[in-house]
């Protein structure tokens, strides 16, 4: 067996320029996790399934798990920890805590940064949309009912502010 | 799990990566959206000995209309092909199915070339490709094919392009005035892999079916076009055809493989009833589009 290739990247995450050297067949989320320490990006069934790892990469919500973190070269990422940090869906986080949207808090940063992007599309706010468009984010607590009530409740809030 | 060793290359031009495909032609795997091939390898189930990773070439990206067809490069992102207008204008069929394909975070990064050349049994666009009669264009150092989609499936996950060839773009015949599309399918959950269903076009005229297309996936190793339904179908007005003679076609037509989903039985018997339901709503768009 050859030794590790790596490769040199150069990225941005959450705003700050990142200059590292990864394996290369290390993916998106181990990198984040262990090389930058944003361990807001959750590993569950790393095959592109449950959607715990879900990142923000050049604006737009993507498996971290099916990309390699060389894949990210010239890219930027943006993690929960990023999205917390700039306020952007505070009021999501916080009726997320109002409504019980979360109980293990396992699956939470991917349901967040995917309900962030049906904010962003301004999809209308129906039940249906939010759960079709949550569909590919697994949570093994809440039986989805509250986290489709928080998303709704924030996108109406939203509507009439 | 992680994915195994490789030596992973980022090729800037086609050129370069079809001179990489002809080096290692097996040995290699492309490296598109990776929706499908990233998970084979965190699981280890692929352990190519080189990743050539092709999204920085242009040359294979974008939807355009080209001489009387809409070409759809093998990089288009799932996302792209969903918001084109060019799509929802010229392919309803394909604009219908993009919902279906996946989830969200998968759809803003899969490609339809992806798609279209790892040929899933269970996938949207290459039942949808095969109803439109479209072409798939491949290229390698001996030289450009293009490949009728009727041809492109083989097998299970098995298709004409050689392992030197790559995927460069599909060729899609707008949808022609007098005609109508259908795509239906059945699945467990939302944006789950189908356990049956139908890619449909025909042409549509007071009830009557002529040149009907219905792609089957989901239930065969390959979408498959139901070859005997489509001549029984044709020149006839729908529903006048008995559900016996539709129903017995079909089962020439398909021979459904069973997994944990469905037994073939089940399949077969769900593939009759959406072939009923695709028809209805054909003459009902052709009656009120």
């Amino acid at each position: 067996m050859s030794l590790e290739e790596t490769l040199a990247i150069e990225l941005t995450v959450n705003g700050e320029r990142v200059e590292s050297t990864v394996p290369v067949r290390q993916h998106l989320v181990d990198f984040l996790r262990t090389e930058l320490g944003l361990t807001g990006s959750h590993i569950g069934c790393e095959h592109g399934i449950c959607g715990a790892c879900s990142v923000r990469v050049d604006g737009a919500v993507v498996r971290g798990c099916l990309m390699l973190a060389v894949q990210a070269d010239g890219a930027e990422v943006v993690t929960i920890e990023g999205l917390t940090d700039s306020g952007e869906i505070a009021d999501l986080q916080e009726m997320f805590v109002e409504r019980n949207a979360l109980q293990c808090g396992y699956c939470t940063p991917g349901m967040l940064i995917t309900a962030a992007e049906l904010f962003d599309i301004g999809l209308p706010a129906s039940r249906e949309n939010i759960r079709e468009f949550l569909s590919g984010n697994f949570c093994r607590c809440t039986g989805y009912h509250a986290i489709v009530d928080a998303v709704e409740a924030t996108l109406k809030q939203r509507l009439s502010r | 799990m992680k994915a195994p060793r490789f030596h992973y290359v980022r090729p800037e031009s086609l050129d370069a990566t079809l001179g990489l495909l002809a080096e290692y032609g097996e040995d290699a795997r492309i490296l598109a959206g990776g929706q499908s091939l990233m998970p084979t390898l965190n699981m280890r189930l692929s352990q190519p000995k080189v990743l050539i990773d092709i999204n920085r070439i242009e040359a294979l990206k974008g939807i355009a209309v080209h001489d009387g067809m809409v070409r759809i490069g093998a990089l288009a992102r799932h996302v792209e092909v969903m918001n084109s207008p060019i799509v929802a204008e010229a392919l309803p069929l394909i604009a219908e199915a993009m919902p279906h394909v996946a989830h969200v975070a998968v759809r803003n990064r899969g490609t339809f070339g992806g798609s279209i050349a790892l040929a899933d049994p269970s996938a949207e666009m290459p039942a949808c490709i095969l109803a439109l009669g479209a072409s798939v264009v491949v290229d390698g150092v001996r030289g450009r094919r293009t490949i009728a989609a009727d041809d492109f499936f083989i097998g299970l996950y098995e298709t004409a392009r050689e392992p030197d060839e790559l995927l460069v773009e599909v060729l899609l015949p707008p949808q022609k005035p007098g005609h109508v599309s259908v795509f239906m399918e059945l699945s467990r959950r939302h944006g789950d892999f189908a356990i049956a269903g139908i890619a449909c076009h025909a042409r549509v005229a007071g009830g009557v079916i002529n040149d009907a297309r219905l792609a089957y996936f989901g239930s065969e190793a390959k979408p498959v076009l139901g070859t005997r339904t489509m001549a029984i179908l044709n020149g006839k007005a729908w529903p006048t055809a008995s559900n016996e003679v539709v129903n017995a076609a079909l089962d020439e037509d398909l021979d459904p493989i069973g997994n944990t989903f469905g037994s073939p039985a089940t399949k077969l018997h769900l593939q009759k009833v959406l072939t009923r339901r695709v028809l209805d709503a054909a003459v009902q768009r052709a009656r009120a589009p």
